[in-house]
């Protein structure tokens, strides 16, 4: 496997809705073992590209490829091999953490063991250990989102899609969850993260910036704030986001 | 085969865990089995009537003895006249009125006897009808017995009629094999629907959807955990029967619940396609009202098929509820055997799977 080969590879990507188009022919790439930043004002169509990535939805036109199958004719191949975690929390809440684990462990087909395994690994990390047999939906938000990333991870997926994962959740916890990120993407992992948070931004590799279903920008964070001269990713970001014709 | 048994404990986890699914399961089937077989009969009792009695003989006497005393009537009054007796029935004071001509009695001898008429409040149609035709009987027999004491035979005797299967005609026997099938589809049909849309409210239908999870083992591990609620509520109630009304059932307990089987998962196929198909809680009730409203009442679950009109009739065909009906009825008061059912066994198998099939079918992971 080498360094710089393309994870995920999109071409001319569409989507419409009728006649809105939410995602506009956008291309990019991203390399194995990279943070890459998928930013863009709410509506940009940040959401529904990933879910094109994700074989959650059909293209409308253009083509892509994600851990080399094609997102089109393959999606069941790419989902093996890929984790995501949505933007609304969708573990199940009348299940206990160590139950949802041991269910997504299931489905993916790892052995019993190996689930148990990696569950008492994980729980040790996060600090979870005294919560295995809690309820999920008597987690606070910050907990929950770090178990969905868990869970997103527990298969050692090459890439994981994570659609706003800090939204709503305090400075401290975000800190923690980014270095989760960091963890993974040092094993290996691809990440492929929205986020509004634009210190987030700074930590990502690369980071492209959405602006009514295209991408304005592309680049690591000090090459874009060279060519656009501004100080910051978040100045860059309002310097883009003003030019838009449509929000929520 | 594995993520089929790891998808059916998290289903399990989750039914014994909601605080409201497994008591509606046992309480719902049993409120319908105490109390319904009492009070849906269609064995008319208790109907007002007012005679009016223009010929004051011994037979006119005796006919109206014999209403007072039956359990069918409640005798209003005795009126001079028919008007008197219609403004009562306008009124909605009685439901049938009988009245008996002047010389009825001296007329029976004669070639053209004299005929008492009868007026039945036709607004309730079922009272007035039934009422109709119990006076005409209590008439009928009236004279006959009369005509016994006097050591004659009526040249035209009624005929007597031998009820098969259920002798004395007892209404709640017809009822309970229906209200199991009622309960088989409410049940089995509004909960895997609501389950379904459940996870796509709460989004976890996306976190199950980008898995590699195979689609027909995601839909068996919705679908077996009803099917098995099915048969288990249909045992409760098959208990109730016998316990409570005295009902066992004439066939195999076998070949019922294989008939109970297949129907029940015809049902939760269509519950499970019926949510695939909607988006949120209210589209999925509404549709499945619709669905189960037709087939309480287009099966022959209440009234008879063979009465429907011809183009009703053959809609019924395509009604899954139908063949169960039929197969309940014969299996549970005529002891049929699958032999003589096989017909029913076969469309209802062919039901199930294209229900289920389709159910599996519009279920998409990418859209």
């Amino acid at each position: 496997m080498n360094e710089h080969e393309a994870v995920i590879s999109v071409r001319e990507l569409t989507k419409r809705f009728g006649t809105f188009t939410a995602v506009d022919g956008i291309s990019f790439e991203v390399r194995r073992g990279e943070i890459f930043g998928f930013l863009g004002a709410n509506g940009a169509g940040k959401t529904t590209a990933m879910r094109m990535l994700c074989g959650l939805s059909y293209p409308t036109s253009g083509s892509g490829r994600v851990a080399g199958y094609d997102i089109v004719t393959q999606s069941e191949c790419i989902k093996r091999r890929i984790g995501y975690m949505s933007q609304r929390f969708s573990l199940y809440d009348d299940l206990t953490v160590l139950e949802n684990i041991r269910l997504f462990g299931g489905i993916y087909g790892l052995a019993p063991g190996a689930i148990l395994r990696r569950a008492v690994e994980l729980l040790g990390r996060l600090g979870f250990r005294r919560e295995a047999r809690t309820r999920v939906g008597a987690l606070p938000l910050g907990w929950k989102q770090k178990l969905a990333f868990a869970v997103a991870t527990l298969h050692r997926p090459e890439v994981v899609f994570l659609d706003e994962p800090t939204g709503g959740v305090d400075p401290v916890t975000r800190r923690q969850f980014w270095e989760l990120i960091y963890e993974a993407a040092a094993g290996g992992t691809t990440i492929f993260v929205t986020t509004h948070y634009m210190d987030e931004a700074e930590y990502c590799s690369r980071v492209s910036i959405m602006v009514d279903g295209r991408i304005r920008a592309l680049g690591t964070p000090a090459e874009l704030k060279r060519r656009f001269a501004v100080g910051t990713v978040d100045e860059l970001f309002r310097l883009l986001a003003r030019g838009a014709t449509r929000s929520e | 085969m594995r993520t089929l048994l790891v998808l059916l404990d998290k289903e399990f986890r989750q039914f014994f865990r909601n605080p409201f699914l497994p008591r509606v399961v046992i309480i719902f089937p049993l409120m319908i089995m105490f109390v319904i077989p009492w009070v849906t009969t269609l064995d008319v009792r208790h109907i007002d009537v007012a005679v009016v009695d223009h010929d004051r003989s011994q037979t006119s006497r005796r006919i109206v003895c014999k209403i007072a005393a039956s359990d069918y009537f409640t005798l209003r009054g005795v009126e001079a006249d028919y008007g008197a007796a219609l403004r009562r029935l306008e009124a909605g004071d009685v439901d049938a009125i009988l009245e008996i001509p002047d010389r009825f009695e001296r007329s029976l001898a004669a070639a053209d006897p004299e005929w008492v008429s009868i007026a039945a409040n036709g607004v309730n149609a079922l009272k007035g009808s039934l009422g109709g035709q119990y006076l005409a009987a209590v008439v009928g027999e009236t004279l006959a017995e009369l005509a016994c004491e006097r050591g004659e035979t009526l040249p035209n005797a009624a005929p007597i009629v031998q009820n098969r299967y259920n002798p004395t005609l007892e209404y709640r026997y017809y009822m309970i094999p229906a209200l199991m099938i009622m309960l088989l589809v409410m049940l089995c049909g509004f909960l895997p629907a609501l389950n379904l849309v459940g996870e796509k409210e709460a989004g976890t239908i996306e976190q199950m959807n980008v898995t590699p999870v195979n689609r027909w083992t995601f839909a068996l591990a919705k679908l077996i955990p009803f099917w098995l609620i099915g048969l288990v509520v249909l045992g409760l109630v098959m208990i109730v029967a016998r316990v409570v009304y005295g009902l066992a059932p004439e066939g195999s307990p076998g070949a019922i619940f294989l008939a109970a089987a297949l129907f029940v998962f015809t049902m939760s196929g269509l519950g499970f396609g019926v949510a695939n198909g909607s988006s949120n809680m209210q589209q999925t009730m509404f549709v499945m009202f619709f669905f189960v409203m037709i087939f309480i009442l287009m099966s022959g679950l209440i009234t008879p098929v063979e009465s429907m009109p011809r183009w009703a009739q053959g809609l019924t065909r395509v009604l899954p509820p139908r063949y169960f009906v039929d197969a309940m009825r014969a299996l549970y008061l005529k002891g049929a055997t699958i032999a003589d059912l096989w017909v029913e066994y076969v469309a209802l198998t062919l039901f199930a799977l294209l229900f289920n099939g389709w159910a599996a079918l519009s279920y998409r992971k990418q859209r």
